[in-house]
């Protein structure tokens, strides 16, 4: 076995794992605040990463600029499918709601395609430096723009949730919607809240993920199906989990594809899922089921 | 009653189209219908009975394509025989997903049969020693009645039409049987129906496996009358599809998978027929899917099918149209009546009694 490729695979496991907990993180906001796993979650990711290689590519804007653009304009989108898809369908049983962000995560995927027809497009790295040399193995400059920018990210949600008025409305909400509800916070907004920060994480995943996979209009899905065991995995509505759980996965499916067949690595990620799904179903990190839903 | 009715109706508009239509078009399309209209049936039993989804049933069909292809293919195995092995390896195979993800509330057998979906077409994928990889299997040989080959669109569609009513028969008796009762009110209040003595995950996995076995069986009739088989069309992209189909049809009524899989079928052959000139129609068709999917979920959310039978309970008019829905249990919920309703109609049903 050689010392060098083993670093680089673990290397690339990082940043795909780091992507993955963006991703799991982004159902955990979702999940936390109203019970649904948002199918759509991959497709903000996606468009994350389209809209910045349009800012850069067709509208010429400076590559920060077309980075952080996108997290707007997808922070609006989740927002919009809340209010549009999700509030309308408040009263509905859960089901239905998982099945409406199925349908819109269609919808956003086919939409992208009309827009974007089927091509992937390009994105500079972001730091136009040589890879670093570790330990035999090289360090792609982007790899570690996507660690940092995960690390960011899940600090700044870490510290939005504990300190700020709206993070900690947030999670009275999760924990006990109707009490948030008597102590007078509007919990319909703080839902719209967490679809919109779900598009922001998912927009800074796309973005940062861009110049190493080539965005097309159709990468959602499967980012969306790594993100989701990783989210399991962890235990689903935990953040601390979610890291752990998307470091495994992209550590797994890497040294998988490295020692044992590239061909099978996209069924790694499946199998974990469903062996977590037999052996642990409330995840890693969470001691009991957190909700009970029926 | 009006079950029996609409069965005969649609068992004589097939037998009229199967007579008076001939052209190969038309009937392939008839015949795709009631391919995906099997497929949709039972997981709309799914659905509507247990209230469970699932994301992969694309999965299942492909298993039974697979099956009926490398048996007939490979060991030269009667296609009769390898539809009935195909549909026995995938109801154990429903079974061992199911089983612990089913015993869990909530929505775990969604994430559990995504899982085995996107495992399933990988495998179809990369395992080219068996699957022949992306390329598919060929030379698949047709089903045959009585040494007649089912070689032709027209002797096919009456080999499918009949199953299909089969299935529908079957379905609709399950639903008026014991377990049937059970799952409805299982569908309702989980817990009402755990305390009425409904053993849940007991059910729900009966519902699940069944369901499977029709996906699976659909793939073999695919398998046979394709005569080529490949992983493309068993991808998640088709599970949304059947998902689409049920909630159009609606999947409290029997009816409605069926209806959802005629709409959509047509609908998809006219929009990849529109493709061809304007390549941009590929992905509206896609928009179009995911919008007929939030717009009935919203306003229409019982489907385009009407409820043949009246649903037992009924919920208060509520303010929004999604609420129709689900009904709010109320003391006349199926769960309630089966904790009234004596069990075989001699003792009162005592909670804790198995179905």
């Amino acid at each position: 076995m050689e010392w060098s490729a083993l670093v680089q695979y673990v290397l690339t496991g990082i940043t795909q794992g780091a992507i993955y907990a963006l991703l799991a993180v982004g159902f955990n906001l979702v999940y936390s605040a109203t019970g649904i796993i948002n199918f759509a979650q991959g497709e903000f990711v996606m468009l994350g990463g389209m809209l910045a290689v349009t800012c850069y590519s067709f509208l010429h804007l400076p590559l920060w600029l077309s980075a952080i653009l996108p997290i707007g304009v997808v922070m609006l989108v989740g927002a919009g499918i809340h209010q549009l898809a999700i509030r309308p369908l408040r009263h509905a049983h859960l089901v239905t709601l998982i099945m409406a962000t199925v349908g819109l995560s269609v919808a956003l995927r086919g939409l992208a395609k009309v827009l974007w027809g089927a091509d992937s497009y390009p994105l500079p790295a972001f730091s136009n430096v040589d890879p670093v040399a570790l330990a035999g193995a090289s360090v792609d400059p982007q790899s570690l723009w996507v660690m940092g920018v995960a690390a960011v990210t899940g600090t700044a949600l870490t510290l939005f949730f504990r300190y700020s008025l709206t993070g900690r409305a947030m999670t009275a909400c999760a924990a006990r919607p109707l009490a948030a509800c008597l102590a007078g916070i509007r919990v319909e907004r703080m839902n719209m809240w967490a679809f919109a920060l779900a598009g922001g994480v998912g927009a800074i995943a796309g973005a940062v993920l861009a110049p190493i996979a080539l965005p097309s209009f159709d990468v959602g899905t499967s980012l969306a199906l790594k993100g989701f065991c990783a989210a399991i995995l962890g235990g689903i509505g935990n953040n601390a989990g979610a890291l752990l759980g998307g470091l495994l996965v992209g550590l797994l499916e890497s040294l998988g594809a490295g020692y044992i067949s590239s061909g099978y690595k996209d069924a790694i990620a499946f199998l974990v899922l469903l062996i977590v799904l037999v052996l642990r179903p409330q995840g890693l990190l969470n001691v009991t089921m957190r909700r009970d839903e029926s | 009653m009006s079950r029996g009715w609409g069965l005969v109706l649609f068992a004589v508009a097939a037998l009229a189209f199967g007579l008076l239509v001939r052209g190969p078009y038309y009937l392939n399309i008839a015949v795709f219908i009631c391919i995906h209209g099997l497929v949709a049936l039972g997981l709309g039993l799914l659905m509507g009975g247990a209230g469970q989804i699932s994301l992969g049933h694309a999965g299942f069909y492909g298993l039974g394509a697979y099956a009926s292809a490398i048996l007939t293919t490979r060991w030269g195995v009667n296609p009769w025989l390898a539809m009935g092995l195909g549909a026995l390896a995938t109801g154990l195979v429903a079974a061992l997903v199911g089983m612990p993800t089913l015993r869990l509330r909530g929505h775990y057998l969604a994430m559990g049969t995504l899982g085995l979906g996107a495992i399933i077409q990988i495998v179809f994928n990369q395992a080219d020693q068996i699957t022949e990889g992306p390329s598919g299997i060929t030379a698949i040989p047709y089903l045959s009645i009585a040494g007649l080959p089912l070689s032709t669109d027209h002797r096919f569609f009456f080999l499918v039409w009949p199953l299909l009513l089969g299935a529908m028969l079957l379905g609709g008796n399950l639903l008026d049987s014991r377990l049937g009762r059970a799952l409805r009110a299982l569908g309702e209040n989980e817990g009402a129906a755990a305390a009425a003595g409904v053993d849940v995950p007991r059910a729900k996995l009966a519902v699940f496996v069944l369901s499977a076995v029709f996906a699976s069986v659909a793939g073999s009739l695919y398998a046979h009358y394709l005569t080529y088989v490949s992983p493309s069309p068993f991808g998640f992209a088709f599970s949304i599809q059947l998902l689409v189909m049920v909630i159009l049809g609606g999947e409290k009524s029997l009816w409605g998978p069926l209806v959802g899989a005629g709409v959509l079928t047509v609908l998809h052959q006219v929009l990849a027929g529109a493709a061809h000139q304007f390549p941009f129609f590929d992905g509206l068709e896609t928009v179009a899917y995911g919008v007929i999917l939030v717009l009935f979920l919203i306003f229409r959310p019982q489907g385009l099918a009407a409820p043949l039978r009246k649903p037992v309970s009924t919920s208060p008019p509520g303010p929004f149209p999604g609420a129709e829905r689900e009904p709010v249990p109320q003391a006349s919920s199926p769960a309630a009546e089966i904790a009234a309703l004596p069990s075989d109609g001699s003792e009162p049903a005592a909670p804790g009694v198995k179905p």
